[in-house]
């Protein structure tokens, strides 16, 4: 029978002091941390506790999706705060998106001009902190373009100026609700028609052209509607009136240049992601698709598109996610997003851990929303290998 | 000697089933294909031979145009090769080709491997496409394995896949490029299996590869290409026994 | 049928005109295909309609060395606003006639990178070297033994941006190869405190943790002790980047054959030995240049110290901007500044793609 291990030689039982110590290491600092900042707190008479949410804040936002007033609560200001980053944050992962896609492909091309200055553009761009492009962008509304009186008027019903970026849009019109819920008609026949055009293929072997026929429904089914309601054209013009535009929707310099600076920086990075996934693929995968007989449209769709994606969209997420965050630079160049409410909300009543702490909970559902994503896609798309 | 090589007549038509005439080919100074003449016959099987180099992955590659060649004629099946997309698409329809590392596409099953073809370029119904997979899966040996993906075979099954693939496409000509090259060794006998029982059937075949014994069995002639021209060119009696050109002995006494 | 080519008499022939040269590789890079004629057209006019303005307005029109006065006169840039302010730019409240001292430890530290990107220098000298040097950076920074005493509070600018992500990166690699290695720990109580930190540090933006740095701080500590601000920032900024090196070298871990720590193990190394002897020295090697790319952030990064108010060079230039003798030359300030960093940055990225191959060639 084996002779019994003392207890500190013993690797299990080492094992478990050894996490004890460190568990009551950082419980024993933690506990430190807390009760100094109690009576710090208690010193400076700060408030805690979350109440101060159903005060009324006495602070203005510069823009706000949700109507919103100094007299409304901080809570309503952090809401707003919130919807402003979602908004900055959702327009610019479509931009980015588009563009990062588009120079990523120019990288690639053949042309070596086109190709050159994709690349200047990603080095540029890249070794450029962000902050300081924001800096620039917000600089160049301000010094660059104009008073309202002097504005530039490049197409007719567009304006540049100081204050912003004025555009004519259609003005309200009962017509528009239909034409939305058409489009959204058009897109569930386009889905329906796949899957159709699929069974068709599989049964007789004939392709049918569904992009091209999704694409003219989506611009057809909205345009009928337009013209049932008799073709309503009323645009909602912006007027100088004093110092300032009326009417018409206003991108304020700040979500300009916020949106600019943030698309160009991220777009820099994901351009490179998509090269690299596109790279990803041997060539032999393409000269086996082609010799097959395949056309290069084909063999783009069948077999290149589906091995690149599985290489681009996992650090593709995470350069979303980057922009999200970044979009917390906001504060430096005025535009109202959730850290810049919140900052203010910690000046005013001094609850700076409170506020912190909102700030770290609202951007942490963020991340672990698309880390979430990221393992999903990545235990579904993963190659099945030996 | 004689009743271990499989003797296939090579048709007598008038039309070779590929000419290629006076063909050079550059990679922008560098003169890798020089001067080539050579007709193939229906059901014709050539092995082509030679040093790292000399141009014979190339050659075949310029026959379904994976490569340009900048002057002369190929000839395949009728159809001339040019800048014409038609063309090109047309003569690869009807060429199969056998590649050193396989390329099977990972991200499909075996089955949708050999069904991407018919499907999408001769517009073959899927069942049909189906069966005819199936068919070839059985003749290569490996039709228990249809649903797996690639990385799950080993290597000398992913190549006897990639064979199966080339032949869905009911192909008149079928080029290989050094297809056991990157085998282990016991696994190379299963894939050249394959290739004698399809140079059996009829099938007109260019093999690009060292595999001697094969090229001695089954080849009706054996090229030896040394720095982008054909050397040498014989039946594989005389082409082993009585090499003519002091290159080719060289060649060959390096590797047998 | 026999062929036979005498090897002897081979043509010499030359490949088609149109293939080779400049005008092969004219044709061939720019005009192989109509849609490439048509891109190859359509970027020339776009640089025909931006670069010559552009040139104008920086080169042909611009000031170098005048006063704000002058450079409202005249339509092209006005450079001038950096040489005039350069002082302030670098180096911002550092006192004037101790400046030497900031441009010494700016010195320092270049001779320092200069001597360890050459592989060659890389060898046990290397540790003792960066130690005595970041000590001889600190002592001129701070002074004392000898040098007048200068505040954190005055350093700013160049030398504040660089010290910052220094000592950052410094400060961060140990942190995050403790993390990795906790991570990786099998007793749970490690692994969850660790994946815990990672994690959290991961998912938020970097300028919260300044804001808890410069606002939070200051309550977790006892009355009387004051950190001062620079420290703070340093010290966010480290916990800040040891998560992402944690991740880094994470991989690193995971690189190394389960042999290596096998034969470790059967050598009967215990962990720690294991680990510094055997499976951080190959680690560590693996992850140098990904560790390059989060030392660029780090670099960028420290930028956003301009949202707490600390001088660093971003900081020195929008001061310089709102002074209102030189107000509305934004874009030249900008764009200098802006040089600055691509300088500092594409040196370090082209480094480290340097690198990788040459670390990827030796495997």
């Amino acid at each position: 029978m084996p002779s019994a291990v003392p207890f500190w030689r013993d690797p299990k039982k080492r094992a478990i002091v050894f996490q004890i110590v460190i568990l009551l290491l950082v419980f024993g600092i933690a506990y430190v941390l807390f009760s100094n900042t109690q009576a710090n707190l208690r010193r400076q008479s700060i408030a805690t506790g979350f109440g101060f949410l159903k005060a009324e804040s006495g602070f203005e936002i510069g823009e706000s999706v949700i109507p919103y007033s100094s007299a409304d609560t901080y809570g309503r200001a952090l809401l707003a705060g919130a919807l402003n980053t979602l908004k900055v944050s959702f327009i610019g992962i479509v931009l980015t998106t588009i563009l990062g896609v588009f120079i990523g492909i120019a990288r690639l091309s053949h042309n070596w001009l086109v190709s050159r200055l994709a690349s200047v553009f990603i080095e540029v761009m890249q070794n450029i902190p962000v902050l300081l492009q924001l800096f620039f962008w917000y600089a160049i509304f301000y010094e660059a373009f104009p008073a309202p009186r002097q504005a530039l008027n490049p197409l007719p019903g567009i304006f540049l100026c100081n204050r912003g970026l004025i555009l004519a849009v259609p003005a309200s019109h009962p017509a528009h609700l239909p034409m939305l819920i058409a489009l959204f008609a058009a897109l569930a026949s386009w889905w329906l028609l796949a899957r159709w055009a699929r069974r068709l293929q599989d049964l007789t072997g004939r392709t049918f052209p569904v992009v091209r026929v999704g694409l003219s429904l989506c611009l057809l089914l909205p345009a009928l509607v337009w013209l049932a309601y008799g073709a309503p054209t009323a645009l909602d013009v912006p007027v100088l009136r004093g110092f300032n535009f009326q009417g018409g929707v206003t991108v304020s310099p700040e979500f300009g240049a916020l949106l600019i600076g943030l698309v160009l920086y991220t777009s820099a990075f994901v351009a490179e992601i998509v090269r690299a996934g596109i790279q990803a693929v041997t060539r032999g995968q393409i000269e086996a698709a082609m010799s097959i007989g395949l056309r290069p449209a084909q063999v783009l769709r069948l077999v290149v598109m589906p091995q690149a994606l599985r290489v681009i969209i996992p650090p593709l997420t995470s350069q979303m996610l980057n922009l999200t965050k970044n979009s917390s630079l906001a504060i430096a160049i005025g535009f109202a997003d959730f850290v810049s409410v919140a900052n203010t909300t910690i000046n005013q009543t001094g609850q700076a851990i409170e506020g912190v702490a909102l700030i770290m909970a609202v951007y942490l559902c963020f991340s672990l929303s698309t880390s979430l994503f990221m393992n999903w896609y990545n235990k579904k798309m993963a190659l099945v290998e030996r | 000697m004689a009743d271990k090589r499989i003797k296939q007549t090579p048709s007598n038509t008038d039309r070779s089933i590929i000419e290629i005439i006076g063909m050079h080919k550059w990679y922008g100074e560098f003169h890798v294909l020089s001067d080539i003449n050579l007709r193939v016959q229906e059901k014709e099987r050539i092995v082509i031979c030679g040093p790292s180099g000399s141009g014979k992955s190339t050659l075949i590659r310029c026959i379904n145009r994976l490569e340009e060649h900048q002057r002369g004629r190929i000839i395949v099946d009728g159809i001339e090769l040019t800048n014409d997309i038609k063309n090109i698409e047309k003569v690869r329809a009807e060429v199969g080709m056998v590649f050193q590392h396989f390329n099977l596409f990972p991200h499909l099953t075996i089955m949708e491997n050999l069904t991407l073809g018919p499907i999408w370029v001769r517009k073959m119904p899927k069942q049909e496409a189906e069966e005819t997979a199936m068919m070839y899966l059985k003749k290569v040996k490996i039709a228990e394995q249809a649903k797996k993906y690639p990385g799950q075979l080993s290597g000398g099954q992913q190549q006897r896949v990639a064979i199966a693939r080339s032949l869905c496409m009911s192909p008149r000509v079928m080029l290989f490029d050094e297809p056991t090259s990157a085998l282990d060794p016991e696994m190379i006998k299963e894939v050249l299996d394959v290739m004698i029982d399809l140079a059996r059937e009829g099938m007109t075949m260019l093999v690009v590869s060292h595999e001697m014994g094969f090229a001695k069995s089954v080849a009706d002639r054996v090229l030896f290409m040394d720095d982008g021209q054909i050397v040498e060119e014989n039946n594989p009696h005389d082409f082993f026994d009585n090499p003519r050109h002091e290159r080719t002995k060289l060649f060959l006494s390096q590797i047998l | 049928m026999n062929q036979q080519n005498s090897t002897a008499t081979r043509e010499h022939l030359k490949p088609p005109v149109t293939e080779i040269g400049v005008l092969g590789w004219i044709r061939q890079n720019l005009f192989n295909s109509w849609f490439n004629s048509l891109l190859t057209v359509l970027a020339l006019y776009g640089l025909y309609m931006t670069i010559p303005p552009l040139f104008k307005w920086a080169f042909a029109d611009s000031l170098w060395f005048g006063s704000p006065d002058a450079c409202r006169d005249i339509d092209g840039a006005c450079w001038s606003i950096i040489p005039s302010n350069a002082r302030f730019i670098f180096f911002g409240f550092f006192p004037e006639d101790q400046q030497w001292r900031p441009l010494t430890a700016m010195i320092l530290l270049f001779v320092l990178v200069f001597h360890t990107q050459n592989r060659r220098s890389w060898n046990r000298a290397l540790f003792p070297i960066w130690t005595c040097g970041l000590v001889v950076m600190g002592w001129l920074m701070h002074g004392g033994l000898g040098l007048p005493v200068v505040e954190t509070a005055k350093w700013s600018g160049l030398p504040l941006t660089l010290m910052l992500s220094l000592f950052g990166m410094v400060g961060a690699y140990p942190l995050g190869i403790l993390l990795a290695l906790g991570r990786r720990s099998k007793l749970p109580a490690i692994h969850s405190l660790c994946v815990l930190y990672i994690e959290l540090i991961r998912g938020v933006p970097l300028i919260s943790m300044l804001f808890m740095s410069s606002i939070m701080f200051p309550l977790f500590l006892p009355e009387g002790i004051n950190i001062d601000k620079v420290l703070r920032a340093q010290v966010a900024i480290i916990l800040f980047t040891a998560a992402y090196i944690a991740e880094v070298v994470r991989g690193g871990l995971q690189a190394i054959p389960k042999g290596q720590y096998e034969a470790a193990d059967s050598l009967g190394l215990n962990y720690g030995q294991a680990m510094r002897l055997i499976i951080l020295p190959q680690a560590l090697k693996i992850v140098i240049p990904p560790s390059v790319g989060i030392l660029i952030s780090a670099f960028k990064d420290t930028s956003l110290v301009v949202i707490i108010a600390l001088y660093d060079v971003l900081k020195t230039t929008k001061v310089t901007l709102s002074n209102p003798e030189w107000m509305g030359f934004s874009s030249e300030a900008y764009l200098s500044l802006a040089l600055l960093y691509f300088i500092f940055c594409y040196a370090m990225s082209s480094y480290s793609r340097k690198l990788e191959k040459a670390l990827h060639t030796g495997h």
